[in-house]
């Protein structure tokens, strides 16, 4: 999708709005994901090495934080494009007030997509100065897991962004995000490897974008990459981006131009 | 009141209109908005649509705004086709919704910085319009404050604001006023004014009378999808209504006679010729005549006793009312 310079103004809308609240956003972006990286990491990530550990024999305060860091992607990502998105078109009108300028709908979506891109990016940038300070990375290749991240905040923001245009109840987030968010979140490969999963389980986690990210972030963090499995995770969560931009700008041209 | 600013625009002296609608017609499924309407608006003229709600104002008020393609009929908007030229078209108009959607994340002054650029604006000119816009809509000392907390009269001001950031040949406004209190919308309607002064072409939809009456230089008058007359407020009231109205009221008793009753009374004054017309309103009778006081003096001298009445001159109310059998606001 082009970037036109309405898109342009769009970020920089939102980007202006983010300059009143970017504290309390942080808090869901950053803090969180640190504050799950201390309590697991370091209080029950002692108990895991003094068992068999984790597989690659690394600690598990190395193993979790890539894959925080890529978890907190797809939640900032989700969260910033269900009621925003949802609440531009039906609430606050905001995306009404855009389409009366020579905007289009695709650039409303564009723009949204790199306000999302710069909130994943600037969270994960923030997460991963922690994660350096815990001296939780292996390899200087983790700083590549900042570009998974965004893949993998993209993949989410997309799709989920196509949902909110197709919606006009938002009970359905609440759906979203105790039926798909919060699994993944807990069974894709943040916490603990996807082979200690009954074997259909983790054939469903191997589908899900966040297990690929996670996966890629993690062989990155750890220095275990593979140019190989690299391909298809950023593969992968490719085809997740562009499927939902487009199912997102065709709903957002439905819904706005009508 | 009666008299309107401007009013005997002609359109023969019209030279290209900025907007020129044929046929226009808006389905969304099964229902039909608007209903093949012709529309010719000229260049500076301050030009409505009147009607009530569902009448389909809005709905070709967003056609004209480039943001909603016709289903049927030929729409051309300063020249363009907006299903080609939707952008082109949208640069040079500026748009004042029904319902503000001013961004409320943002301050007052924000909203116009953020929305000058999507015009492909300097940030310099950006800026130097929203200090005079600020100052024009009289918001310069909230220009720092959030959006969220301003009154409704602020709010639309800002919204007026925002819609002229581009210095816009045409200003489309949707209800300009409904929903603000009197001295609101007096400031409003004075601001309105003096853009019509500057040469702004003005197209804005309402259902009050009175802002028609103060504002357009023409106006259609719609219902049901379809335009029921067009004139200025002057003309239309000189086609379809008398020179003066004397309104009656009559005691309301619960399973007395109700308007309706009076109504047969007042039968041999319009034969007489005192009175034109009869209209029966649930609350009050309206006797269309061309002599208000004269008229009233037969209804009392016929020994009727109205509670209360009232001689005025003809408003566009009646026009309306003779038009669709209805009232404007009900």
């Amino acid at each position: 999708m082009p970037v036109s310079s309405a898109a342009v103004s769009f970020f920089r809308q939102r980007l202006t709005a983010h300059r009143h609240f970017w504290r309390s956003s942080a808090v869901g972006s950053v803090l969180e994901p640190v504050l799950f990286l201390a309590a697991m990491g370091l209080t029950l990530g002692t108990l895991v090495d003094r068992g068999p550990g984790v597989p690659g024999g690394v600690g598990y305060l190395a193993f979790l934080a890539p894959g925080l860091l890529v978890a907190a992607a797809m939640q900032t990502a989700t969260g910033e494009s269900t009621y925003p998105v949802l609440g531009a078109i039906k609430w606050d009108r905001l995306y009404e007030a855009v389409l009366a300028t020579p905007a289009r709908a695709v650039d409303v979506l564009a723009g949204h997509l790199l306000y999302v891109a710069f909130r994943v990016t600037t969270s994960a940038a923030a997460f991963l100065v922690v994660l350096l300070l815990f001296g939780a990375a292996e390899s200087p290749l983790v700083v590549l897991a900042l570009p998974v991240a965004l893949l993998t905040g993209l993949a989410f923001a997309a799709p989920v962004t196509a949902m909110a245009a197709a919606l006009e109840e938002d009970a359905a987030f609440a759906a979203l995000q105790r039926f798909l968010i919060v699994p993944m979140f807990l069974f894709s490969g943040t916490f603990f490897p996807v082979d200690r999963l009954p074997a259909v389980l983790e054939w469903f986690a191997w589908a899900t974008p966040l297990w690929h990210g996670v996966t890629l972030a993690r062989d990155l963090a750890l220095g275990t990459v593979d140019g190989g499995s690299a391909l298809l995770h950023v593969g992968h969560l490719a085809l997740w981006t562009a499927a939902g931009t487009a199912l997102a700008a065709r709903a957002l041209q439905r819904r706005l131009v009508r | 009141m009666d008299g309107a600013p401007g009013a005997g625009d002609s359109m023969g002296d019209m030279g290209e209109p900025l907007v020129r609608a044929r046929g226009l017609v808006k389905r969304f499924g099964t229902s039909t908005a608007v209903d093949g309407i012709d529309v010719d608006i000229a260049p500076g003229e301050a030009f409505g649509f009147l009607g009530p709600n569902g009448a389909g104002k809005s709905t070709t008020m967003r056609m004209i705004g480039a943001v909603s393609p016709p289903t049927a009929g030929e729409l051309r908007i300063l020249g363009m086709d907006p299903a080609v030229d939707g952008p082109a078209i949208r640069a040079r108009l500026g748009v004042v919704p029904q319902t503000d959607n001013l961004d409320l994340e943002l301050t007052v002054a924000e909203n116009l910085l953020v929305y000058g650029r999507y015009f492909g604006l300097p940030r310099a000119t950006v800026r130097q319009r929203t200090a005079e816009l600020l100052d024009f809509v009289q918001l310069t000392d909230r220009a720092g404050d959030r959006v969220e907390p301003l009154s409704g009269g602020m709010k639309r001001r800002l919204t007026i604001a925002r819609a002229l950031v581009n210095e816009p040949d045409v200003v489309l406004l949707d209800e300009p006023t409904t929903g603000l209190d009197p001295q609101a919308r007096h400031v409003l309607w004075e601001r309105l004014y003096r853009l019509k002064q500057r040469g702004v072409t003005l197209v804005l939809t309402t259902h009050y009378m009175d802002e028609a009456e103060q504002l357009c230089d023409r106006l259609v008058v719609m219902d049901g999808g379809r335009i029921a007359a067009e004139g200025s407020p002057a003309e239309l009231i000189a086609a379809w209504s008398t020179r003066e109205v004397c309104e009656l009221r009559f005691p309301l008793t619960e399973g007395g006679p109700g308007p309706a009753a009076h109504a047969d009374a007042l039968a041999p004054l319009v034969a007489r010729g005192l009175a034109e017309r009869v209209e029966v309103l649930p609350d009050r009778l309206l006797l269309y005549t061309a002599d208000g006081d004269a008229a009233l003096s037969a209804v009392l001298a016929q020994g009727l006793q109205p509670v209360s009445s009232l001689v005025r001159r003809s408003s566009l109310e009646d026009v309306f009312l003779r038009l669709t059998g209805r009232t404007l606001v009900d």
